[in-house]
């Protein structure tokens, strides 16, 4: 059995009422662990985009995407192999405003080229994007500044170059 | 031409060449039932005594004849009345279109009188689901249903119509009976990987699944196993695909399978799985599963390869495709030591056989056997009564088991001993026990007004018999809970219901008693007194394998 790795898998669905569901069904069912989820239009309005990322080995892989590739609204699964993914994550955290910790987090925000959105006496709320990991090392960052609350997106995921999803698929 | 929306459902049914429907009305259905009470001459619509019923009747009616059966029901606890039938026929991939009403969609989401989120539940126990929101969609959006249902392997769909929507009126014109979406080929390579691979083996296996009956390739299969000089077996969903008395074949493999056939998938060198999922019912212990064996997986669900047994060669497409050209391909073998192998193994399931004493599972099952014509189905429950029937009873011809392999639904049968009556205009036999008939025993009135030619042979042990082995081999003979010690007079309560109720205890009686009822015309229920320490054997107890299979209850 291969070792346990993370992965992206990205999924057109027809942008129909309760296919969000269908595919979150199918993951209980089934019961696939996902990390996180997230879903949006797409260049072509009839579609919407789901990317997944979920962790587990080669058999895991290969079922989630047979178990997704059933699904009717289902219109193409693609397992996005990490060296050609470019993947996105934003974030905002909310962080106690401290006049001790400015200098900290002012060179915190220009390394990781954050930037502050919401700015009163007692909080700063941060807005930052990148990958995953790049993320979560921000959190250890502002991490003792004390976080009041955060929130992230998930993981969106391109393919790298001019290749699409679409290209090749038929529609009917 | 102009139509309501259910005029709209009842002649798209009538359309996509629906003869019968099962179901029972209610308030969000009382439209449709006004459309039905119209066609009344154009399609003929079953009243069974609970909705589950007359879903695992539409099951019945499908499993019978290949046509996907049509059941209707109310919102609400209509709808949910449903689930079992459908999960039923979701497991067993059996195509089926579940028709629910729900209250207009103005009421929808407030918790209004019997509503209730029905394509939420059904979720995962359809192969697809719709709510209509447009009546102008409704008639394709039935097509769809009836094209997802039995297209690649099938399955259920449910469609969910909001009243509001039955009233509502839209154009509608005829068309054709919807054909399937075409079954994908299967790939050249793949195809030739079979091949090379087969030619290399000596002791070839056949297991055919339900897919062997979806896709009609019982004869493929034989003539495969004749070019390769192999042997067939098959899982509970196989049965009836190869007659029984095919000197190839060797039945089902597996829990409670043939010692043949279950010790020869663990002895063959190569397997050719043909439309199963590799049920752990069939398997046993999945990492010691064939051990010496290459598998080669055909399967038109590109899904089930690689999901419970991990193929050498996987080839997804149709399956007929599939073994025509393996057929051509591979080379004429002879393989008398694999012959001589499966003749000793067969030699041994013969020495394992008690002989009969008194009324036993067995010589029920052989008195059946010597009745009923090749055309005669067979309904189970579920239990030791159903895999009693899954050993012994001697299929002829293909759809004639109409049983619950996937789900293993106690009260399977009476609705679906009669959906298969009525769908394949044959005489019906019901085996069922004490427990699973006291589940849906409701339905005998529906077979009493339907006329339908069933006769019930109710293996009455007094006791949940297949949990009572179980107990005893692995709970140390706790009984907790499967004791019945009810009082119930089942010949009081067929005739109660208007059938005709008669008790036996000796073989000799059955055999009169059962030829009587095979050939009257009235609904017979025959309470056969049997011991209820009768075991299943052999057994494979779960997670085990082919070295731990019980075949005598001395070895206990």
């Amino acid at each position: 059995m291969e070792n346990s790795s993370r992965f992206v898998i990205a999924v057109y669905v027809e942008n129909k009422f309760g296919v969000l569901s269908r595919v979150t069904s199918m993951f209980t069912r089934r019961g696939f662990n996902i990390d996180s989820l997230t879903v949006g239009v797409t260049e072509t309005p009839e579609y919407s985009r789901i990317t997944i990322t979920m962790s587990g080995d080669g058999y895991a892989r290969e079922q989630m995407l047979n178990q997704l590739r059933k699904l009717f609204n289902v219109k193409k699964v693609e397992y996005i192999e990490d060296s050609k993914a470019l993947k996105r994550e934003l974030m905002l955290v909310k962080v106690k405003n401290d006049l001790d910790n400015h200098q900290r987090l002012l060179s915190a925000l220009d390394i990781f080229k954050a930037e502050i959105i919401d700015y009163s006496v007692d909080s700063l709320c941060i807005e930052v994007t990148g990958t995953s990991e790049k993320l979560d090392a921000f959190i250890e960052m502002v991490r003792e500044l004390g976080i009041i609350e955060l929130c992230r997106t998930g993981v969106v995921a391109l393919q790298k170059g001019s290749s699409t999803m679409l290209s090749g698929m038929e529609t009917e | 031409m102009k139509l309501t929306g259910v005029e709209i459902v009842i002649e798209t049914l009538i359309e996509q060449g629906v003869t019968d429907v099962f179901g029972y009305p209610g308030g969000q259905v009382l439209n449709l039932y006004d459309a039905i009470y119209e066609a009344g001459d154009r399609i003929h619509h079953i009243l069974t005594a609970h909705e589950q019923g007359a879903a695992h009747a539409a099951d019945g009616y499908s499993r019978a004849t290949g046509r996907v059966g049509v059941v209707i029901a109310t919102s609400g606890p209509g709808a949910t009345n449903l689930v079992t039938g459908i999960a039923t026929a979701m497991l067993d991939s059996v195509p089926m279109v579940a028709i629910t009403g729900n209250v207009p969609q103005n009421l929808i989401g407030r918790d209004s009188f019997q509503e209730i989120d029905i394509t939420g539940i059904t979720l995962p126990i359809t192969k697809h689901n719709f709510f209509i929101h447009n009546v102008n969609k409704l008639a394709d959006q039935i097509r769809l249903a009836f094209k997802i249902a039995k297209s690649g392997r099938p399955g259920p769909v449910l469609i969910d119509i909001p009243k509001d929507i039955q009233t509502a009126t839209a154009e509608y014109e005829p068309q054709g009976v919807i054909e399937p979406f075409p079954n994908g080929q299967p790939p050249k390579e793949d195809i030739e990987a079979a091949i090379r691979l087969i030619n290399t083996k000596k002791r070839p296996y056949i297991h055919v699944g339900g897919g062997a009956l979806g896709s009609k390739t019982y004869d493929l299969a034989r003539e495969l196993a004749e070019k390769i000089d192999g042997y067939i077996g098959c899982s509970l969903m196989g049965l009836s695909a190869i007659p029984t008395d095919y000197e190839r074949f060797l039945g089902m493999q597996g829990m409670h399978g043939h010692y043949a056939s279950t010790v020869a998938s663990d002895d063959a060198d190569v397997i050719i799985a043909v439309g199963t999922r590799f049920s752990d019912r069939a398997t046993g212990d999945k990492s010691r599963f064939a051990r010496g064996a290459s598998i080669i997986h055909i399967d038109i669900d590109f899904a089930e390869i690689n999901k419970n047994i991990p193929a050498t060669v996987g080839v997804c497409g149709d399956i007929s495709t599939a073994l025509r050209e393996i057929i051509d391909g591979v080379e004429k073998k002879e393989n008398p030591e694999w012959a001589a192998h499966v003749e000793e193994l067969r030699r041994l399931e013969k020495s394992y056989m008690p002989a009969d004493v008194g009324l036993t599972p067995h010589k029920v099952m052989e008195t059946i056997n010597s009745v009923i014509d090749a055309d005669t189905v067979i309904a189970t429950d579920v239990g030791q009564h159903q895999m009693w029937t899954c050993q012994y009873i001697n299929f002829k011809k293909p759809r004639k088991l109409i049983s619950s392999g996937g789900l293993g639904t106690m009260g399977f049968g009476m609705g679906a001993a009669i959906g298969a009556a009525v769908g394949s205009g044959c005489k019906a036999v019901l085996v069922t026990g004490d427990g699973s008939f006291g589940m849906n025993l409701n339905e005998l009135c529906t077979a009493v007004s339907n006329n339908v030619p069933l006769t019930i042979v109710l293996m009455n042990n007094g006791t949940l018999g297949m949990v009572r082995q179980w107990q005893t081999l692995f709970y140390s003979h706790h009984y907790s809970n499967t004791t019945l010690n009810r009082k119930t007079d089942f010949v009081k309560l067929a005739e109660a219901f208007g059938a005709v109720g008669v008790m036996c205890d000796t073989p000799e009686k059955f055999e009169k008693v059962f030829a009587e009822a095979y050939n009257s015309d009235s609904v017979t229920l025959i309470d056969c007194r049997i011991d209820m320490d009768e075991f299943v054997l052999p057994m494979l107890p779960p997670g085990g394998a082919v070295e731990d299979i019980i075949v005598k209850k001395g070895e206990i």
